[in-house]
């Protein structure tokens, strides 16, 4: 069970696809103008990677290795269409808003990733958790990143049409701009770094 | 059709949307291959040269091989599949015939075919529904709009090596402040250039 336990977290604290992995930013930059965007954004690239990922877990001993990574990309793009349609017929509007982003997961780095990484040497029990982990990590940084530009850049954070902040500020709309996207993950990348740096310094 | 003219579509390309500030396609390669000057040239000349015939593949594929076969639901795969082979036949091309230059290039080849800006080049063609010669007239200007960011992102970042950074922000942090910056003043072309 904790082994269990342990793979799950790790995707969201060590191998968190953006702080520790560094991979996937052209989303995350791209998308996070508010909380919904990212929370759309997150649920589509989520699915791609628990299905891919359990995909090419169960066909990992079939999968020959000199040709592993274009057939990585065509059972991702199988996904990602399915993503595409789908988010075209139920949710227009966020099919809009993320424009070109849908179907770029395809050459997400997080998904591939993940699928040469772990789902090409687990089971697919684990490889369902990893995913799951790595898609929560993913989650929770979109939507960290959505909250502070949406508020910051609006006054307010209303996810869906529900206004769940609101803050008595002059809204800055540079924050929602393309250079506040910059500066966000700039400004939390340099947190991370600092956490890093201290507890290193502590000894653990 | 589209109402926009040839050079608008260039000037948006290169400028007003740029690929690496503005949209936030390619990124990977941006803070990657950015470290140093002849890096960011090699690899911005591959990305122009790989957008350029992908967009032109990917036109003749679309209009002559997926619509008349009502197969539009293929698109996807096909692209990225286009894109991977023109990659390496980019490389089988220059190992042959342009020897020095595909060693200098080295890794960042393969890579290409993971560069959310070629693939974003391709599926913007087909989503504004430009015709051939914007199509091309567009992945070229993408692809000019990408060396610029990348050789002014690779120079800035050359003089940074002697400047002293608080340790928290060195590395990954220093690169994206730097890009703010540079992406603060594209974001003005929005009013400089009326289109």
């Amino acid at each position: 069970m904790s082994k269990v336990l342990d793979e799950y977290i790790r995707g969201i604290t060590t191998d968190n696809p953006i702080f520790g992995l560094v991979l996937g930013l052209c989303p995350l930059l791209a998308v996070t103008t508010s909380v919904e965007n990212g929370i759309g954004m997150a649920a589509g690239a989520a699915f791609v990677l628990v299905c891919s990922n359990m995909i090419v877990s169960a066909l990992r001993k079939q999968i020959p290795a000199a040709v592993r990574l274009p057939i990585f990309i065509i059972i991702i793009a199988t996904f990602v269409t399915i993503v595409d349609m789908a988010m075209e017929a139920f949710t227009p509007d966020m099919y809009t808003q993320l424009g070109v982003f849908i179907p770029l997961i395809v050459v997400n780095c997080i998904i591939i990733g993940r699928a040469e990484a772990y789902a090409n040497k687990n089971n697919v029990f684990y490889s369902l958790i990893d995913a799951l982990g790595s898609a929560t990590g993913f989650l929770l940084v979109l939507v960290l990143m959505g909250g502070i530009r949406e508020l910051l850049g609006t006054g307010a954070i209303a996810p869906f049409g529900h206004t769940l902040i609101t803050v008595p500020i002059n809204p800055a709309t540079f924050m929602i701009m393309p250079p506040g996207a910059f500066l966000t993950i700039a400004i939390l990348m340099a947190i991370v770094n600092y956490r890093k740096a201290k507890k290193l310094a502590r000894g653990d | 059709m589209v109402e926009e003219s040839l050079i608008a579509v260039l000037i948006n390309g290169v400028f007003v949307k740029n690929f690496l500030l503005i949209q936030f396609l390619g990124l990977c390669s941006f803070v990657g291959v950015t470290k140093d000057l002849k890096s960011a040239t090699g690899m911005s000349g591959a990305v122009i040269f790989v957008m350029t015939m992908a967009a032109v593949a990917s036109f003749i594929i679309y209009t002559y091989i997926l619509v008349p076969l009502k197969l539009e639901f293929l698109t996807l795969i096909c692209f990225i599949v286009v894109i991977a082979a023109l990659v390496q036949l980019v490389e089988f091309i220059l190992r042959k015939h342009v020897t020095p230059l595909y060693r200098s290039l080295g890794i960042f080849l393969p890579l290409i075919t993971t560069n959310c800006a070629v693939l974003g080049v391709v599926m913007l063609n087909v989503m504004n529904e430009y015709p051939f010669i914007y199509s091309v007239v567009f992945a070229i200007a993408a692809g000019l709009g990408y060396m610029v960011a990348m050789l002014m992102m690779a120079s800035i970042r050359e003089r940074a090596e002697y400047v002293n950074v608080p340790g928290a922000i060195q590395g990954l942090p220093h690169a994206f402040l730097v890009a703010t910056m540079l992406s603060m003043a594209f974001v003005n072309y929005f009013k400089v250039i009326p289109l």
